[in-house]
């Protein structure tokens, strides 16, 4: 099998559109998909409604508009007025301070700011609260370092008109599946399909070499190129775009590869029922791709499709594996709270590995 | 001499298509068998289902004492198959590719060295080359190299020299030739008439059916016409009246010569008289052997009417 996963890399590595495929595509993406949304974070509306008016909240307000990325649109001066600034819709963001900032700050050295967005559009709702997070934390990190006793500021979040983020999705994580769907699964069954038609598996098959050695020989190069593929992005949209990352990394990275190996048995399968590159090229992308995209809640929210596409999507295996990240990634959880998703994928993934080495040919009919 | 390859009876269609039909040759240990037909007469299929790759019908097929089809595991390991379609990694090295098959047996390169050395050699300058840029022939002494690097019992060659120039098809042959001596049982299949006398025994294909097994110059002498060569400038012309002459029984154009055949002994001044009365008038005649091709034309058309 050693000599298998040779071959396979010395034949990716020569082939250059496949590594474009596998590297090139996925930094593009991150790139345009981060840089999108990075530009609409210039100039956010943001009201504040400091009821406190002290040092600290005025020094907060003044970060957040000189950070570049607020403009401030009014200050409030009731509670009543959040809701009318909301159905604006202008306004994206309302920072509010209680009345004793800035005492309950000096005195308990534990203080509460209140962050509340519009989620009716679920990722800017999302990353700019990403954002004044981090200039939260900034500001903490800079009177921390001149302070005996370390501050706090508890940041309250509120969600309106979409409360708990339950069809947001970060675009991480969805870029992240989409594109280890499409190069894992498309790759593996474009290469395979590729030695029928070539017909090296001609010649593989009048050897004593068994099918599953033919198949993790295939598998093993692409987990790894593919795994790499997934923490640049990661490392991407980590360093590049400041995505929170809440959770454990090595979980993360386990269930990535998870995700991984799934999406190549899911390859491999295709290009056991496929005679040619086309074929299956078409069938990763269209059965697989398009659907990805559509279901996985990526761009459209699947809570407010009909009852059907909601049953269709369960069957996709990256609707659970987005699940995951969410969860490890933005609300830091750990592994019992992804245990469900993560079997569902270890089911998925056996019951594609045994369907392929069930259904793939020894002989040519 | 023992036999090693025991083919019985084996029937194989595609859907509505017959390919073979009531194929039965034995072939001898050691020996280099040849399948001669013009594309589309089944040797490829008969090939394929040797080679364990597809299921006959019908039939059976024992190769090294092993069945085709219940043992083809084990079998697999004794045989060395080089399909029609030249089947190498065009991406990898020649030495890439001799790694990776010699891997595959779970061999190496060194351990049946010697078994390759002479074919190896020659395309061993161009060992950093990739299989894809090579030539015809040096792809198929690459690709022979590589169904060999196991030390198989038993050699399928389909079509080897299809598609390479002359000089390395003689080559070719003489590497095969070679190879018998090591005690590897050959089998080759090649539309190629004249490649037919290399073998120690040919089988002649045609439609799916063998025609006739026997010794290459057992085939020939299985010629039972007259014939002659003729030729004209008009060779094109010369074909059609020749046809037109009552006692011809085949007339076909072979290299610079058309053999011209018949049941009765042709009288060479009265063929020139009625040439002249179609207004050819450059005609020249000789006496030749036939080969072959005579051979295999005759056996085809008495087929037909058969």
């Amino acid at each position: 099998m050693r000599i298998f996963i040779i071959k396979e890399f010395l034949q990716i590595i020569r082939d250059r559109r496949s590594l474009l495929i596998l590297f090139g595509i996925p930094v593009v993406q991150i790139l345009l998909f981060g840089f999108a949304l990075k530009s609409e974070m210039k100039n956010v509306h943001l009201a504040i409604f400091d009821q406190s008016k002290d040092a600290y909240s005025q020094e907060i307000s003044r970060k957040m508009l000189a950070s570049g990325y607020f403009i401030l649109d009014r200050n409030l001066a009731n509670a009543q007025e959040m809701d009318d600034v909301f159905r604006e819709g202008k306004v994206r963001e309302i920072l509010v301070f209680g009345n004793n900032f800035g005492e309950e700050l000096e005195k308990n050295g534990n203080a509460k700011i209140q962050i509340i967005t519009d989620a009716s559009d679920p990722n800017t709702a999302n990353i700019v609260y990403s954002y004044t997070q981090a200039i939260i934390n900034d500001y903490l990190m800079e009177i921390n370092a001149t302070t005996i006793k370390p501050l706090m500021i508890n940041i309250e979040t509120q969600m309106r008109y979409n409360p708990e983020l339950k069809s947001v999705f970060m675009f991480v994580p969805g870029i992240i599946t989409i594109i280890l769907m499409l190069v894992s699964t498309m790759m593996t069954s474009i290469s395979i399909t590729k030695e029928k038609e070539m017909g090296t598996m001609e010649v593989l098959l009048v050897s004593p070499v068994k099918p599953w050695q033919i198949i993790m020989g295939k598998v093993v190069p692409y987990v790894i190129l593919s795994f790499i593929s997934a923490i640049i992005i990661l490392m991407i949209s980590y360093f590049v775009f400041l995505m929170p990352f809440a959770g454990s990394l090595g979980l993360l990275l386990l269930e990535t590869i998870l995700f991984i190996v799934l999406a190549l048995s899911l390859g491999v399968f295709i290009s056991t029922v496929s005679k040619t590159q086309q074929v299956a090229m078409l069938l990763s992308m269209f059965a697989l791709l398009l659907p990805t995209i559509l279901l996985s809640g990526f761009i459209f929210p699947v809570k407010n499709m009909p009852e059907i596409l909601i049953w269709i999507s369960h069957l996709l295996p990256p609707k659970w594996f987005v699940i995951i990240i969410k969860n490890i990634m933005i609300k830091g959880n750990g592994f019992m709270l992804v245990w469900k998703e993560t079997a569902i994928l270890v089911g998925m993934t056996i019951l594609f590995i045994s369907l392929s080495i069930k259904k793939f040919k020894v002989r040519l009919e | 001499m023992e036999t090693i390859i025991q083919i019985n009876q084996v029937y194989k269609s595609y859907e509505e298509i017959r390919a073979i039909s009531d194929i039965s040759v034995d072939i001898q240990s050691a020996e280099l068998f040849g399948f001669i037909g013009p594309d589309g007469a089944g040797k490829s299929t008969l090939f394929r289902i040797m080679a364990t790759l597809l299921l006959p019908d019908s039939g059976e097929v024992q190769m090294a004492h092993l069945d085709t089809i219940k043992d083809y595991k084990k079998l697999r390991t004794k045989l060395g198959y080089m399909p029609g379609r030249f089947s190498l990694y065009q991406d990898l090295t020649v030495e890439e590719n001799l790694n990776f098959f010699a891997g595959i047996f779970k061999t190496s390169v060194s351990k049946n060295y010697h078994l390759i050395k002479d074919i190896y050699q020659q395309i061993e300058p161009f060992k950093k080359r990739k299989a894809g840029d090579l030539s015809g022939g040096m792809k198929q002494k690459l690709a022979l190299s590589c169904a060999l690097i196991h030390k198989p019992e038993i050699l399928l060659l389909d079509e080897p020299t299809t598609g390479v120039d002359a000089v390395s098809r003689m080559e070719f042959w003489e590497m095969l030739h070679k190879l018998k001596t090591q005690g590897i049982t050959i089998v080759v299949s090649t539309p190629y008439m004249d490649e037919a006398s290399l073998c120690d025994r040919v089988a002649l294909m045609q439609k799916g059916k063998i025609m006739g097994v026997d010794k290459p110059q057992k085939i020939v002498d299985l010629f039972s016409k007259h014939l002659i060569g003729v030729k004209a400038k008009n060779m094109y012309g010369l074909v059609n009246k020749l046809r037109e002459y009552p006692l011809c029984h085949s007339a076909y154009l072979f290299g610079e010569w058309i053999h011209f055949s018949s049941e009765q002994e042709v009288v060479k001044n009265k063929l020139q008289e009625f040439l002249r009365s179609k207004g050819i008038y450059d005609a020249q005649m000789q006496n030749i052997q036939p080969n072959m091709e005579d051979s295999f034309i005759d056996l085809m058309t008495q087929n037909i009417i058969e």
